[in-house]
């Protein structure tokens, strides 16, 4: 750009970065103010989970301050988890196609806006990472290591991770995340789908699989995808 | 337990002065001669079985288009030496495979099945592994299971006109189902795949065709496969996986769900494009985890659908 030849033009040159420099400043500030804007869903989807709205229970109560769940009550864990999936749970509670006496008028309360919001904050929270103390091994940990990693084809049931993704973190749009999901959920969600009491799976995909699980191997595998970092540990 | 017990037994037996040593000679004879019965009814059974061996070899007809096939019969008779419960064969668990310098060779084996892509990656030329068509690790049956193949080769095979050594049908599927190159005869990948086979057949017979083996062979379907008709079965009960193209569906540079046709598929000298490999498989193990779901009108009309795309040629044709 600068030829030796242009060596007394240097000051104007300079001139002409700077304002190039200022335009590009402008563009960047103006740009980031619109993407900030589009995402303002997230913002309200925030203040709807920390705060909820006119007669909607602040999700925090149940799901945690994080979106992390509760354990000890078995509220399920949403950080992380794909947009898509919490849309259509959150669908699926309000127009009864599933059933769930404290999510049912919470989600019937929201708008089809507040739907998506929520959905887009809480799958923008940090999903699950493997803790430094993973839970001990013990044999349940390592039948749910081989049922999540492998399946159980004696009785035709493929590997977990075959859908829900190579380490449980899910294949967007369908098929949900697992990895670090509170253990009693799950197990409950797997005995749902043994009931039928839950059974707005697609193609009844998840059902084929959860009616072939003995409680042993259900209460093996919740327990192993609340804690998946055991990976390599155990045999 | 047990032996407590025929103390205890043996010991009142004495007490109760009832008990003679000749009990236990009689015992001896008996055993003898059931054992002995029995040995000559398995002989009788094994060689009443043998002609169908060269049998299974020979009822293979030549490939229709030149397409990768072995023919197999139907469903064999289950041997009585391999039957366990339910008749089928049951393999060992991976879990297994024993520690030492074989069992590296064993997981090696295992490991280039399942995840071709990382550890046979120069001999693969497209987005699969083995174990796609292979379920279970090559272990399902009505799925190509290994070990029920390993006991059948040498065989003699219409695809290349001569008697096959199991690696040289090793080497097909790299050919053609992974539209690669085979990895040399005696190589390293040859020996592991081999290893893992012959681990994965422990016990099993040689040379009798195993309930399970290969895919099953459909009856024909009532109206003749139709690509319109398959379409919308694809669209109802595959495209959520395979995506809406049948490309699969890639996460961070790998393929979670294979892709059924295009570039990164098998290609059109393999034997699932042929249409009836391909409704075999697919009814009997597709939707996955739903094995069996699928009526034979719509097994065959998803088949139809899925062969008739595009994809890698067969190499073959190609070099002519
Ligand atoms: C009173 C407690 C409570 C409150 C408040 C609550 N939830 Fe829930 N939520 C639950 C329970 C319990 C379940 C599990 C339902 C089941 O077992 O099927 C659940 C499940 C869900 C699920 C399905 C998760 C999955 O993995 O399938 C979503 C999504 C969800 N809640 C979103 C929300 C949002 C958004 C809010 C706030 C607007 C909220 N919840 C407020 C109790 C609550
Ligand atoms: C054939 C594919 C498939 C396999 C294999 C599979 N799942 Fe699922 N699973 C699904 C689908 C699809 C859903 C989403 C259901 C929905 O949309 O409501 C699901 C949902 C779930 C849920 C509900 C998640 C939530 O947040 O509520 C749990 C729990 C679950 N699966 C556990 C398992 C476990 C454990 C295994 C292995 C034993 C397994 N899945 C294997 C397809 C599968
Ligand atoms: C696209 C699907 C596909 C892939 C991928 C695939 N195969 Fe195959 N394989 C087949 C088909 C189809 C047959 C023939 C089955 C029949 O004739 O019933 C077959 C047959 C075999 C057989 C002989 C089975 C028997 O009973 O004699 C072996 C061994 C085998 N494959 C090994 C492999 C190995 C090793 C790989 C990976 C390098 C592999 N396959 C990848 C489709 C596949
Ligand atoms: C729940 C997801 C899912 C659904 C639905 C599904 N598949 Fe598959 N399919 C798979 C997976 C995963 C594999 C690889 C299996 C493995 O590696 O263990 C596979 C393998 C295959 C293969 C062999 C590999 C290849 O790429 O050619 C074919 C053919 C196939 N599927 C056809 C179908 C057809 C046809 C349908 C619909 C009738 C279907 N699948 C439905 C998940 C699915």
């Amino acid at each position: 750009m600068f030829h030796r030849k242009s060596t007394r033009f240097e000051p104007r040159q300079r001139y002409a970065d700077t304002v190039r420099l200022l335009v590009l400043t402008a563009l960047t500030v103006f740009a980031n103010g619109w993407v900030s804007h589009a995402s303002a869903d997230k913002l309200a989807g925030g203040v709807l989970a920390q705060k909820g709205g006119a007669g909607i229970t602040a999700c925090l109560a149940c799901h945690g301050a994080n979106g992390e769940g509760q354990a000890a009550a078995g509220f399920p864990r949403l950080a992380g988890q794909h947009q898509a999936y919490l849309v259509k749970q959150l669908q699926a509670f309000a127009n009864g196609k599933r059933k769930n006496a404290q999510m049912e008028p919470i989600a019937s309360a929201l708008s089809a806006q507040q739907i998506n919001d929520v959905a887009d904050y809480y799958a923008g929270l940090p999903g699950w990472k493997p803790t430094a103390n993973p839970v001990a091994s013990s044999p349940q940990t390592a039948l749910g290591f081989k049922l999540a990693t492998s399946g159980n084809w004696s009785k035709g049931m493929p590997a977990c991770f075959a859908c829900h993704g190579a380490s449980g973190e899910g294949i967007a749009p369908h098929f949900p995340s697992l990895s670090g999901q509170i253990s009693s959920y799950t197990r409950a969600q797997l005995k749902a789908w043994q009931a039928g009491t839950r059974d707005n799976d697609p193609q009844g995909l998840m059902k084929s699989v959860a009616i072939k699980m003995s409680d042993e191997e259900i209460a093996a595998v919740s327990l192993y995808l609340e804690n998946p970092a055991l990976n390599g540990k155990v045999k | 337990m047990m032996s407590s017990w025929l103390k205890n037994w043996f010991q009142s037996q004495k007490q109760t002065r009832k008990f003679h040593p000749f009990w236990i000679v009689l015992v001896v004879m008996a055993t003898l001669a059931v054992g002995g019965v029995v040995w000559v009814a398995t002989y009788l059974f094994k060689v009443e079985e043998a002609p169908a061996v060269p049998a299974v070899v020979s009822s293979a007809t030549p490939g229709q288009d030149g397409a990768q096939s072995d023919n197999l019969p139907a469903i064999a008779k289950p041997s009585p030496l391999s039957v366990e419960q339910g008749g089928v064969f049951s393999p060992p668990d991976p879990e297994d495979i024993p520690s030492g310098e074989f069992g590296d060779v064993i997981r090696l084996g295992k490991n280039i099945f399942t995840d071709t892509q990382t550890y046979a990656s120069a001999y693969v030329g497209n987005g699969l592994n083995c174990v796609n068509c292979h379920l279970d690790a090559g272990r399902k049956p009505d799925s190509a299971p290994l070990w029920a193949s390993f006991g059948m080769f040498p065989a003699y095979r219409d695809k290349n006109k001569q008697v096959n050594s199991y690696e040289d049908r090793l080497a097909g599927c790299f050919r053609f189902s992974m539209n690669g190159k085979a990895p040399p005869l005696g190589g390293k990948e040859m020996i592991a795949l081999t290893s893992y086979s012959y681990w994965l057949a422990k016990g099993a017979p040689i040379g009798v065709a195993l309930k399970g083996r290969g895919y099953p062979e459909l009856k024909q379907p009532a109206l003749a496969p139709d690509e319109v008709r398959g379409k919308g079965v694809f669209e109802a009960n595959c495209a959520i996986c395979h995506g809406a193209d049948g490309q699969g569906t890639l996460v961070k540079g790998r393929y979670v769900f294979p892709p059924l046709w295009g570039s990164q598929s098998f290609n059109a000298g393999a034997g699932m494009s042929k249409i009836n490999n391909a409704a075999g498989f697919i009814q009997a193990n597709m939707p996955l985890g739903q094995g069996g779901s699928l009526n034979l009108q719509d097994a065959w009309d998803v088949a139809k659908f899925m062969t008739s795309h595009e994809r890698p040629a067969d190499p073959r044709l190609a070099k002519k």
